[in-house]
């Protein structure tokens, strides 16, 4: 069955053409029916054909969810297109639905006018029954104002796997890449790599290869029939005009995990990572475990605290100690960064947020950790935090990271988030050698005069040495009671006490100076608005201020990286503007910290459903500041604006 | 411990210059001065050995002890100790814990840190008593310990340590205590085996848990209340005067009378230090209560190394690596690539 709906008959008829600057394709199904590798392998297949990109990957928290249930569902979002994206965009313009669940828990986020795309082979009435729909959507005109494309890929996909002989749970399994195959169609997308790449991870199972590449090549197959009539039509995305060189998909946890052997190797450190499973931080953990000839020692632990604590052990024996969690885990982490702080080793802790308070959205998104990051732990004790921006960003923020941790010898938490840790983004491999190394040298002989030894004889910058325990003669102790100055030796006395606080906070401090100053991202270095943006929010944040500033409003947008301590010349910058706006998914941490930092009127914009900022939500809290600008009476926007740029950008 | 080259110390070159806090009369100067007199012995080096603690009285112990030495938080040392060994297996880590530190607050780490066998000794002072919080019962406190968080007698029931480090899948365990002069040659036992040599010393709290194990451990006079194990010796305490045999209907230790040396027909059982199964009933002699009557099992329990955590790390590293060379930019340009041309 096939429908057009008469909103999207108009709009082709007003842009004559079909050949968009972006696109957004969801995929929706059951958690077990492969959409997470649907959606990577379709990412694969978009990156090599030339479109930026960016994804959104949505899945339960529940391994195995009941098949079926509104709560099952598992998506994967992907915006593409032949300009700069940076966002997974808003409203979807294609959404493949495999069950009545994926249709009703997807629906909402549909452009009015967008394809749908179902697997009638689904929609029997038990599983709408499981999806609560009383009647079958597909058939009871409720879709009118979407196109759609509603066949049996159930059917379909088992015809096609035919030859392979294999049960029909088996065949069904292969109804990914049916559906896969007719997305590649769709978009014009070369099948060989993927082909490639089932040959390759089937390569011991002939038979399963067989079916899933003829299972896609009959999606794809079914395209070319379909298009006779009725709502599929080919796409064609144009390519990016991307810097010459070579280019890989990565995701955050990737690019978190090469950024953190990067930093090592640039220090000249042999690398210990402690960590203990927990979602969305795991990934860290299992891409370390394959990269050992980097000198890499990875420690599963007992728990969270024994994972920092061996961390921090081996620092103390001159490695570089990481550490990796999420919210949670970080909770119980808190009195040992206090002992690296106190004792002034060098530690990376890496923090990919989730929502929360306590087991909150395990497998969603949110910045809510911030206070724990800046503030959360007993004592005066301050740390250095570094916030990365998107999922190619994490790599420079994990050498950075690496870099303060060993300069400073200090803790230093690096903040990215379940969104950036699980989305893919193309990156352009950088050139190793194009790194600016930061070797460490540890102390070798006594430092003190007479022939004695100061292990916490600081330097300019405030800094102690670092001594690793077997170099010859140079026995001392270390521990977390407060410190005599210089010596080491346990002192608690009032005088010492205010030196060594103070020493501690202006070492950390000092970390400024150290770091790039904040710059404008895009737009004017002052004026009306200045939208303030940290971590993930980055892409909305930008494409919004970028739409914005099409219009004509005098907008900025400035993206923080160093949360703690902030750039040097953030306060002089944000008090440039006339009004500063921070959109966060939290209830406004980082506008708290500004207001108190810089006593400025920072004002909050938040969110904390567990999904990204979509754009026009930005787009609206921006033009609340704009009344009476042409084009934004009332401060609103279209309530289906969408992430198609408008014809007249 | 690992093969290391022995250096000529004495007892004063593992002395620091800090002044040492523990209350006068407390059980851990005895248990120093045994590892600083045992530490030249064993030909330990001070720059090779690093002396690990969490937080109690024990705690403070690495400050005293002229070599590196790391005191950490409450009941972790097990993980720390764990990243320094691992980050360099040539050093010779010692544990040093209490009973709430080991038992309590750390008892996980303990029991991990075993499990793995990482190549370490464990020395937990067991005072039965939290000292440094000023006097509360601790989880090895007996039943019905008087104590300021239990003003009628604690309700909980004691854990057992070296059981704990037993059914942790220990490799090695011992018993001394204090003032006890035969501590040093625990000690050298405990250094001798690879993998983590647990060592449980009763330790008197002279303030807060005072003469507590006088039954068994004090200076003198006791002495038949003692079981000092020797591998391959015979089971005999009391001056040799009685024995230990196994009562083979209840498939128990049961005491025997010695007639005039004579422990062969009196069936007196042979110290196997490998025999695990008769290690979990000497552990218990008069601490379960069956077997409430029966001198304190001390020395070597239990001692059967295994391959070590440290080492099979280092060899599943270098196997994982798999003779790779580390080549920063074939790594970044790992996985599916594509090339934009200029």
């Amino acid at each position: 069955m096939a429908t057009v709906s008469a909103e999207r008959e108009s709009a082709l008829a007003q842009s004559g053409g079909e050949s968009p600057e972006a696109v957004v394709v969801r995929f929706a199904g059951d958690s077990g029916d492969g959409m997470q590798l649907t959606g990577g392998q379709f990412t694969l297949s978009t990156a090599l054909a030339g479109n930026d990109l960016a994804t959104f990957p949505d899945f339960p928290a529940e391994i195995r969810a009941p098949q079926g249930t509104l709560f099952g569902v598992s998506a994967f979002q992907i915006n593409f297109g032949s300009s700069e994206i940076t966002t997974a965009g808003d409203a979807p313009d294609v959404l493949v639905a495999m069950n009545p669940a994926a249709l009703k828990t997807n629906l909402g986020a549909l452009k009015l006018g967008g394809l749908i795309i179902a697997d009638t082979g689904e929609f029997s009435k038990r599983n709408l029954d499981k999806a609560k729909y009383e009647t079958n959507p597909l058939e009871d005109g409720s879709l009118a104002k979407w196109d759609l494309l509603a066949f049996d890929i159930s059917a379909l996909t088992i015809e096609a796997v035919k030859p392979f002989g294999l049960g029909n749970k088996e065949a069904l399994r292969c109804k990914n890449m049916w559906t896969l195959g007719l997305a590649l169609w769709m978009f014009d997308r070369d099948r060989q790599p993927i082909i490639d790449g089932i040959n390759a991870k089937f390569a011991k199972k002939p038979d399963i290869a067989g079916a899933n590449i003829a299972a896609l090549n009959a999606g794809h197959a079914y395209g070319e029939t379909a298009e006779i009539s009725g709502p599929l039509r080919r796409l064609h995305v144009d390519s990016v005009p991307a810097e010459p060189g070579l280019y890989r998909t990565v995701t955050g946890a990737e690019a978190i995990s090469l950024g953190l052997v990067a930093g090592a190797q640039l220090a000249g450190l042999p690398m210990f990572f402690g960590g203990y499973p927990i979602t969305p931080a795991s990934a860290i953990l299992h891409n370390l475990v394959k990269v050992k000839e980097f000198g890499v020692t990875t420690f599963q632990a007992e728990d969270e605290i024994a994972a920092i604590c061996a961390a921090i052990g081996a620092s103390y024996a001159g490695q570089l100690g990481v550490t990796s969690s999420s919210g949670p885990g970080i909770a119980l982490k808190g009195e040992a960064m206090g002992l690296a702080a106190m004792t002034e080793l060098p530690l990376v802790i890496v923090n990919s947020q989730r929502g929360g308070p306590s087991t909150g959205l395990p497998t969603k998104t949110e910045q809510s950790d911030l206070y724990q990051a800046v503030y959360g732990r007993n004592g005066d004790t301050p740390m250095p935090v570094i916030a990365a921006r998107s999922p190619s960003d994490s790599f420079y923020c994990a050498i950075e990271a690496c870099r303060i941790a060993v300069q400073f010898m200090t803790p230093v938490m690096l903040l990215t988030d379940g969104y950036i840790a699980n989305a893919a983004e193309p990156w352009k491999v950088p050139d190793p050698s194009s790194f600016e190394p930061f070797p460490v040298s540890f102390l070798e002989e006594k430092n003190g005069p007479d022939d004695t030894l100061l292990p916490y004889k600081r330097d300019a910058r405030g800094v102690r040495p670092w001594i690793k325990p077997g170099t010859p003669g140079l026995m001392h102790r270390i521990g977390g009671i407060e410190k005599a100055i210089d010596t080491g030796n346990l002192d608690y006395s009032p005088d010492t006490h205010q030196a060594q606080t103070d020493a501690r906070k202006g070492k950390v401090d000092a970390v400024a100076g150290a770091t790039p100053a904040q710059d404008v991202c895009l737009g004017n270095e002052t004026g009306k608005l200045v939208v303030v943006g940290w971590g993930s929010t980055y892409g909305p944040i930008h494409q919004a201020v970028r739409r914005a500033r099409r219009k004509g409003l005098d907008v900025s947008h400035v993206h923080v990286r160093h949360i703690w301590p902030l750039p040097s010349n953030l306060g002089d910058l944000l008090r440039g503007f006339d009004n500063v706006l921070v959109p966060e998914m939290n209830t406004g941490q980082f506008k708290t910290v500004l207001r108190d930092q810089y006593l400025i009127d920072a004002k909050p914009l938040n969110k904390v459903s567990g999904q990204p900022f979509a754009i026009a939500e930005l787009e609206a809290a921006i033009a609340k500041y704009f009344d009476g600008v042409p084009g934004n009476e009332g401060g609103e926007v279209p309530v289906n604006d969408t992430q198609l740029p408008s014809p007249e950008a | 411990m690992n093969e290391m080259t022995k250096i000529e110390t004495t007892l004063k070159d593992w002395e620091t210059d800090q002044e040492v806090r523990w209350c006068p009369g407390c059980g851990d100067y005895a248990i120093l001065k045994a590892v600083q007199r045992t530490l030249p012995q064993l030909g330990a080096d001070p720059s090779k050995t690093v002396f690990v603690s969490g937080i109690g009285c024990s705690s403070r112990f690495p400050y005293y002890v002229e070599s590196y030495g790391f005191h950490t938080i409450h009941g972790r040392a097990p993980a720390f100790a764990t990243g320094i060994k691992l980050a360099n297996p040539e050093l010779d880590v010692w544990l040093v814990t209490g009973d709430g530190d080991g038992m309590s607050i750390g008892g996980n780490h303990t029991m991990h840190v075993l499990r793995r066998n990482l190549d370490c000794q464990i020395l937990l002072f067991n005072n039965e008593i939290y000292g440094l919080t000023k006097g509360q019962y601790s989880p090895t406190s007996r039943q019905g310990t008087n104590s300021p968080s239990s003003p009628i007698g604690s309700v909980d029931r004691p854990a057992s340590p070296c059981a704990f480090a037993l059914g942790s899948g220990a490799r090695f365990v011992a018993r001394g205590f204090d003032v006890s002069k035969n501590l040093p040659d625990v000690l050298k036992a405990a250094h001798a085996h690879r993998g983590a040599a647990f060592i449980e010393i009763f330790q008197n709290c002279i303030v807060y848990n005072k003469d507590r194990f006088d039954d068994f451990a004090a200076a003198k006079g006791v002495e038949d209340q003692q079981l000092w194990l020797e591998n391959g010796a015979p089971m005999l305490f009391a001056g040799g005067t009685k024995g230990i045999t196994m009562d083979h209907e209840t498939l128990s230790l049961k005491i025997v009378d010695v007639v005039d040396g004579d422990w062969q027909s009196a069936g007196v059982i042979v110290h196997d230090v490998t025999n695990r199964a008769v290690a979990y009933m000497l552990v218990d002699l008069r601490v379960a209560p069956k077997f409430r009557e029966f001198p304190m099992a001390l020395g070597v329990i239990y001692d059967d190394p295994k391959p070590t955590f440290d080492s099979d790390v280092v060899a599943e590293r270098e196997k994982s690596s798999g003779g790779r060379v580390a080549d920063l930019g074939k790594l970044l340009g790992k996985g599916q690539t594509w090339t934009v041309e200029g």
